[in-house]
């Protein structure tokens, strides 16, 4: 199929961007969305022209790089990464919009590649259990309730994409830092750094500049790992215990 | 005729004079109690770079911080959680025996040597084995929310090439998980200021002072600034190679860098030739391919492979009646059925193709039925087990794999060879150390599933951290004479030779793509260094890499400049180190006269097909010295004793 493109083009962080127009041709159904931009790009290299940057890696759905915004939705029209969304889902003839993830907290670095290093500092805040190396009872001593397991798992999915940010209305990290305190909070190994988790997560989400949560729910329509809306709730209600509790201290 | 390259000389054994005698089960003990140790308040005087934050680096970064050391890591993806740890699908293994069903850490010991072919070190493999039960203990201690039984306890499964169910696994998300545990330990110490963190950032050559490693030369990928970073000890946990043949399970931007340029600077290479087919990957669609994707291996517990018997046959499968149907495994293989190890189901996949009795486009692809589980187990129970990878196929394909068998075939999926190491994990290069899949040590000649995650977290969570001390102890860092800074001349050559490099490649403006030399070269080792390799192919490949080499440097072309944010830069650099790796591979390939795992050399098989060994000849690992690009390297041979599993015909019939 034959395609029209439109794409963000920035040179840098400091520099302005605009949206550049592109023709693809030959593009095959077959094709994830990454290799028809790869097409793009050999053909601009050839041209001499400066071919669109953009992060991919495992192209497997897992790693989290890629990050596009395709006409409008985030990972685009399909519930899953850029890397798993194929041509098939487009037609002959279409233009595409292709954008980055926007939202303050996630500075552009060049073209389609945007810096999210806000959320590592969220994970250093508090998303991890305090278990140094050799230190671990054996791994039965602590039995756990096959249902917390799959909630824990179910949340501890999240690959860090950054699609939720993207989607939301206020550029909010609720989804992605929620997923992280129900993981850890729900399971025994969790409990002990339950309340200091999710207030200093919190504490550090809101210091990055990402926007607050008026559950619009974009987020976890656009979350390629179906984490679920409830999982903010879920937040919600640590943190109320956890201010409540300190507040006794 | 034969190329330059090939007229390789024989030196010096290389032995590992680390590995303490005994009786193989207090080796660990005893090499731990011999080692000296860095008092606690000295710790932080030293620094120590690691590369690479998968299962391998970020354990290794984590544990060392924990320890006191100061850590400076590297990464060149935009976190230290994404590194291609992170796509293991099926498990980790672990010799816990909570299925008492006969399981024990010498019997994970046994499988293990077993399955690698008799190619890999007794002495290692046993620590392995020692070790993988105390890394379930961490990993369950992290939160890594393993799958459980309903009465809480951890649920395990079986995986290829052993009989017990030793293996633990997160759904289809084994490693995702294990990865986010070392990512958030690893946050924990950035946090606490113990580690200098680095992403975006990759490391294009290794600083030798004195003989020893002593730090790294690094791009920052955003800015293309080029700097260098000191330290006491350099750890590689920079992952595999399989990406030399362009198409691979591997992410698009695993490389081979960090490891071929330590080669250059001295450290040897050992059976490069060890490459890992997987037998179970989604088939290509057509030359647009990027990457090939795994389905993993736990499916082969319910799924079963089959062909039709007939030649050409090409109805669609549910009309091809079951005794028209070939489930070649189960036939050929009784006792282990669709469970043999990874090297025998592909090349037996591979078989099969070549006859004419492949499915799906081109006859490249064999079934893999669910047919029967579903039938067994009720769709749901499938579901329940393997629903995401199902929808992983179903996703790529467009096709449901649970009405219609999937489509497999075989694909690269892992470097068993890699940068020889001592049984401390330490290259020839003094203070220059590898862990997980960069280095060759515990595999052999073919890796059992699930145990590509055990070894990384083994050698980056206990190993590493254990024996890097020895080292650091015995070199203690001295002011004064013994300072590296960017004008000290070694190092100078090093930062010239880099920049040299890249202001090469962008000069060049040629007429043709990195990624048309890099498929080219791809396509190249897939034919002649591939599942099934013969000494006309090899030698071919042989004298074909440095033609395409040549071809490269003459037609290469680079858009943009060194000093920005340019991915096409980055990806003909790699292509670089490609070009000269392929070579020592297919060198390595033609030099090893047997067939054993991995390595199937046409040449040398048993009356029925299977890899003949010949052990007599080849029972060593071969470690190659590097003497200039192009240039014949020598070969240093480490004799492999097997006290323990006496090495026979392996046997999965």
């Amino acid at each position: 199929m034959k395609l029209t493109l439109r794409v963000w083009r920035q040179r840098h962080a400091d520099a302005d961007g605009a949206m550049s127009t592109y023709e693809v041709d030959g593009i095959s159904a077959d094709m994830s969305f990454l290799e028809m931009l790869d097409t793009l790009n050999e053909e601009l290299i050839l041209k001499g022209d400066d071919p669109v940057a953009f992060d991919h890696d495992c192209r497997e759905g897992i790693c989290g790089a890629c990050s596009l915004v395709i006409n409008g939705d985030a990972h685009g029209p399909e519930r899953t990464t850029t890397c798993q969304l194929h041509m098939r889902s487009f037609r002959d003839g279409d233009t595409i919009d292709v954008e980055p993830w926007r939202a303050s907290a996630f500075p552009v670095v060049k073209d389609l590649v945007v810096d999210r290093s806000a959320f590592d500092r969220i994970i250093q805040a508090g998303g991890y259990v305090t278990a140094p190396t050799g230190a671990a009872p054996e791994a039965h001593a602590t039995p756990v309730p096959k249902p917390d397991a799959d909630f824990a798992f179910e949340h501890a999915e999240c690959i860090g994409c950054g699609a939720c940010v993207a989607a939301c209305p206020n550029g909010s990290a609720s989804l992605f830092t929620s997923s992280k305190v129900n993981h850890l909070n729900v399971l025994p190994q969790g409990a002990p750094e339950r309340e200091t988790r999710v207030l200093d997560m919190v504490a550090q989400m809101d210091e990055e500049g990402f926007g607050g949560c008026t559950l619009a729910g974009e987020c976890a329509t656009a979350c390629p790992k179906g984490i679920p809306l409830m999982s903010i709730t879920g937040m919600n209600k640590e943190w109320l215990r956890a201010t409540r509790k300190a507040g006794k201290r | 005729m034969t190329s330059e390259f090939a007229r390789y000389t024989t030196g010096e054994p290389v032995a590992d004079t680390k590995a303490p005698g005994g009786p193989v089960n207090e080796r660990w003990d005893t090499r731990r109690f011999d080692a000296k140790l860095v008092n606690p308040a000295n710790r932080r005087k030293h620094t120590v770079i690691v590369v690479g934050t998968g299962l391998a680096g970020g354990s290794a970064g984590a544990t060392l911080a924990e320890q006191g050391y100061h850590v400076v890591q590297f990464c060149y993806q935009d976190s230290p959680r994404r590194a291609h740890s992170i796509a293991a699908q099926g498990g980790i293994n672990a010799a816990k025996n909570y299925r008492n069903d006969g399981d024990s850490v010498h019997r994970l010991f046994y499988d293990t040597v077993k399955g690698g072919d008799f190619r890999a070190r007794e002495s290692n493999v046993h620590r392995l084995a020692q070790i993988s039960v105390e890394i379930i203990d961490q990993c369950v201690a992290q939160g890594v929310p393993f799958a459980r039984e309903y009465g809480g306890l951890l649920d395990t499964r079986s995986f290829g090439g052993v009989q017990v169910s030793r293996t633990f696994y997160a759904r289809g998300q084994t490693g995702q998980q294990l990865l986010l545990g070392a990512y958030q330990a690893l946050s924990r110490q950035i946090a606490a200021g113990n580690i200098e963190m680095h992403a975006r950032t990759e490391m294009l050559d290794l600083i030798v002072v004195g003989g020893r490693a002593r730090g790294i030369v690094a791009r920052d990928l955003i800015t293309g600034r080029i700097d260098t970073y000191y330290a006491d000890a350099v750890v590689l946990a920079t992952g595999g190679y399989g990406n030399v043949f362009y198409l691979s399970t591997n992410a698009m931007n695993s490389n081979a860098t960090a490891v071929w340029r330590a080669h250059r600077r001295g450290a040897y290479f050992a059976n490069p030739c060890f490459t890992q087919i997987h037998p179970t990957c989604i088939p290509r669609t057509g030359e647009h391919q990027s990457k090939l994707t795994l389905m993993s291996e736990s499916l082969r517990n319910d799924g079963r492979i089959w062909v039709p018997k007939a030649k050409g046959d090409d109805r669609p499968a549910n009309e091809i009646p079951e005794d028209e149907r070939d489930y070649y495994l189960e036939r050929v293989y009784p006792a282990f059925g669709n469970l043999v190890p990874r090297d025998i189901a592909s090349r037996a996949a591979k078989n099969v193709c070549d006859e004419g009795r492949g499915v799906g486009p081109g006859g490249q692809g064999v079934y893999l039925d669910f047919a029967d589980a579903i039938a067994r187990m009720g769709r749901e129970a499938v579901e329940a087990k393997y629903g995401n990878l199902f929808d992983m196929y179903q996703r790529i394909t467009d096709e449901d794999p649970y009405t219609v068998p999937m489509r497999i075939y075989p694909a690269v999926h892992y470097t068993m060879g890699g940068l020889w190491v001592d049984y401390d994990l330490q290259t020839t290069v003094p203070g220059l150390f590898a862990i997980g899949e960069a280095n060759f040590s515990d595999h052999g000649a073919n890796r059992l599933g699930a145990s590509a995650l055990m070894q990384g977290l083994a050698d980056g969570y206990f190993v590493l951290p254990s024996t890097i001390n020895d080292y650091l102890a015995r070199n203690p860092h001295r002011a004064g004479d013994d300072e590296v800074n960017d004008e000290h001349p070694a190092v100078q050559e090093v930062i010239a030779d880099t920049e040299d490099r890249l202001r090469l490649l962008l000069a060049v403006d040629g007429d043709r793509t990195p990624d048309s030399f890099h498929r080219e070269l791809g396509e190249l080792m897939w034919e002649f260094c591939g599942m099934a390799r013969t000494e006309a192919g090899l030698r071919k490949a042989l004298e074909r890499i440095p033609q395409i080499r040549e071809e490269f440097w003459r037609r290469i072309k680079v858009p943009g400049t060194g000093e920005e944010f340019n991915q096409s830069l980055e990806k003909a650099n790699r292509i670089v180190d490609y070009l000269e790796l392929a070579e020592l591979m297919c060198l390595d390939a033609l030099h090893r006269e047997e067939s054993c795992g991995g390595h199937f050399r046409e040449e040398s098989q048993t009356p029925d097909g299977e890899a003949a060994r010949r052990d007599e000849e080849f029972s060593y690992a071969a470690a190659w010295e590097f003497t200039g690009t192009g240039d014949a390297p020598v070969l240093h041979k480490e004799d492999l004793v097997f006290e323990y599993v006496h090495p026979t015909q392996r046997s999965y019939a």
